[in-house]
């Protein structure tokens, strides 16, 4: 029994020390501010292009036009000073028909990206706990949740 | 041709069943065919949609989830478009007893999961050491409420109900004493059913994982030793909790516990406890190492039971 406490008390110091780490820096400044996301978002672009589950829903897409909009929004989302110019996820995604499945490999994208830019993964965990509920607005029509 | 079967189906039917029943079962043929059809054709081959590890791993009794609790999550990484498959072998090895379990197991659209499992437990300290469990393990779980991934912002858990029905096999070698069934040793049956109810909460913003977990059992062992006993012989409310905390996206390290319920004279049984670390290197392969804590398994053998616990789940 013991040595279970000691591996929760250290789990937990782990998970308290990780968020000490971080302090009072917002997400944005962790994420390398306005630099560390336009790199993240590129990146994560470059993955989206080569990824045959998503990349025909690309086909028609401005993809400067979007690198932007991603980058303020992943500034916005994550506390960062900037002003998100897109019109509302909702109204963007609607008729698309982007699937469950096509939401969770671009979320995916997303994490390699930042596994390759050497991104925290507590981190990463933090700026994707802002992107998972916009499921709800991305995902048409099927989404439950 | 589907609807031809369907028809000389109701045709047979006629001539079993007086008419209003025909109606009715006419009718719940046609539904049934309809729904059977439905789910074909949306289901057309498995997405694994979902992100590496929301499936979990495969927990002792078949269920998705961590290594000795159902959770909420379905097994496999099927979306809701989709479904998905898993595999699993898992053995854990105390000082005196193996417990090897295999199975297999499909989550629907991420909100149904059907699974199967066998049990083979075996002694290796005399005069156990030719003893061997068995019990087969029918699992299934519906996804409620919530979902793990998207309710970020706000604490909605992923919650599911589930039930195991769980048939118990002849004892081995212990026919010297006579003895061939758990009814012996002081079970009142030798199958039963669990209920659960499990809440799986993710928090990204914590790379944490918490599960709750209720069930309903009189289960001991897990069935091994059968079900309700000499000493009690009622269902009694079980809670199990794991934690777990996300060290990368395919490496997640945690703890479980499991309470027990005690209904044999010849079995103080205790609750399990585990330290577990589960490595998801791709979509179709997880590997799950743990230490286990086991409690005593018999009055006759009282030794604390620990050991390593190894489980592998193939996905699709």
């Amino acid at each position: 029994m013991k040595i279970y406490s000691y591996i929760l008390a250290i789990l937990l110091s782990v998970n308290t020390a990780v968020h000490a780490q971080s302090g009072t820096a917002s997400l944005y400044q962790d994420l390398g501010s306005e630099a560390g996301i336009s790199k993240i978002v590129d990146e994560s672009i470059i993955i989206f292009l080569q990824d045959a589950r998503i990349k025909d829903s690309f086909k028609e897409t401005n993809i400067p036009r979007l690198a932007q909009l991603l980058k303020e929004q992943f500034c916005v989302i994550s506390g960062g000073p900037c002003k998100y110019s897109g019109d509302d996820m909702k109204v963007v995604h609607q008729g698309l028909g982007i699937n469950a499945a096509q939401f969770y490999a671009l979320a995916e994208d997303v994490q390699i990206a930042m596994d390759k830019l050497g991104i925290s993964s507590a981190t990463q965990n933090r700026l994707m706990a802002l992107l998972a509920p916009m499921k709800r607005d991305i995902v048409f029509p099927k989404s439950k949740t | 041709m589907l609807l031809s079967s369907a028809s000389l189906l109701s045709a047979a039917t006629i001539h079993m069943l007086p008419r209003p029943q025909l109606l009715i079962s006419s009718l719940a043929l046609l539904c049934m065919m309809h729904a059977s059809l439905a789910v074909a054709q949306a289901l057309p081959s498995p997405d694994q949609g979902r992100l590496l590890a929301t499936g979990g791993v495969t927990q002792l009794e078949g269920a998705g989830g961590g290594g000795l609790t159902p959770w909420a999550t379905i097994t496999g990484y099927g979306s809701e478009d989709s479904y998905g498959m898993t595999a699993h072998v898992t053995q854990v090895g105390t000082q005196d007893y193996r417990l090897r379990t295999a199975g297999v197991a499909i989550g629907i659209a991420d909100r149904l999961e059907l699974s199967l499992a066998k049990h083979r437990f075996t002694g290796s300290l005399a005069p156990l050491d030719k003893l061997e469990l068995q019990q087969d393990i029918l699992g299934i779980k519906l996804k409620i409420a919530g979902d793990l991934v998207t309710d970020q912002d706000s604490w909605q858990p992923q919650v599911a109900i589930g039930a195991m029905y769980k048939r118990n096999h002849a004892i081995k070698g212990l026919e010297a004493l006579g003895v061939t069934s758990v009814k012996q040793l002081g079970a009142i049956n030798d199958s039963g059913v669990d209920y659960y109810l499990s809440a799986t909460k993710l928090l990204l913003e914590h790379s944490l994982l918490i599960n709750g977990t209720l069930r309903l059992s009189k289960a001991n062992q897990m069935g091994l030793l059968g079900f309700g006993g000499d000493k009690r012989n009622r269902y009694q409310l079980l809670p199990e909790v794991s934690l777990g905390y996300l060290i990368n996206r395919k490496l997640v390290a945690g703890l479980e516990y499991r309470s027990k319920p005690q209904n044999l004279v010849v079995d103080n049984e205790k609750a399990y406890y585990d330290a577990f670390l589960a490595w998801f290197p791709s979509k179709t392969v997880s590997l799950t190492l743990a230490f286990a804590h086991l409690g005593d398994i018999t009055v006759f053998n009282p030794k604390n039971q620990r050991g390593w616990y190894v489980s592998l789940q193939i996905a699709q």
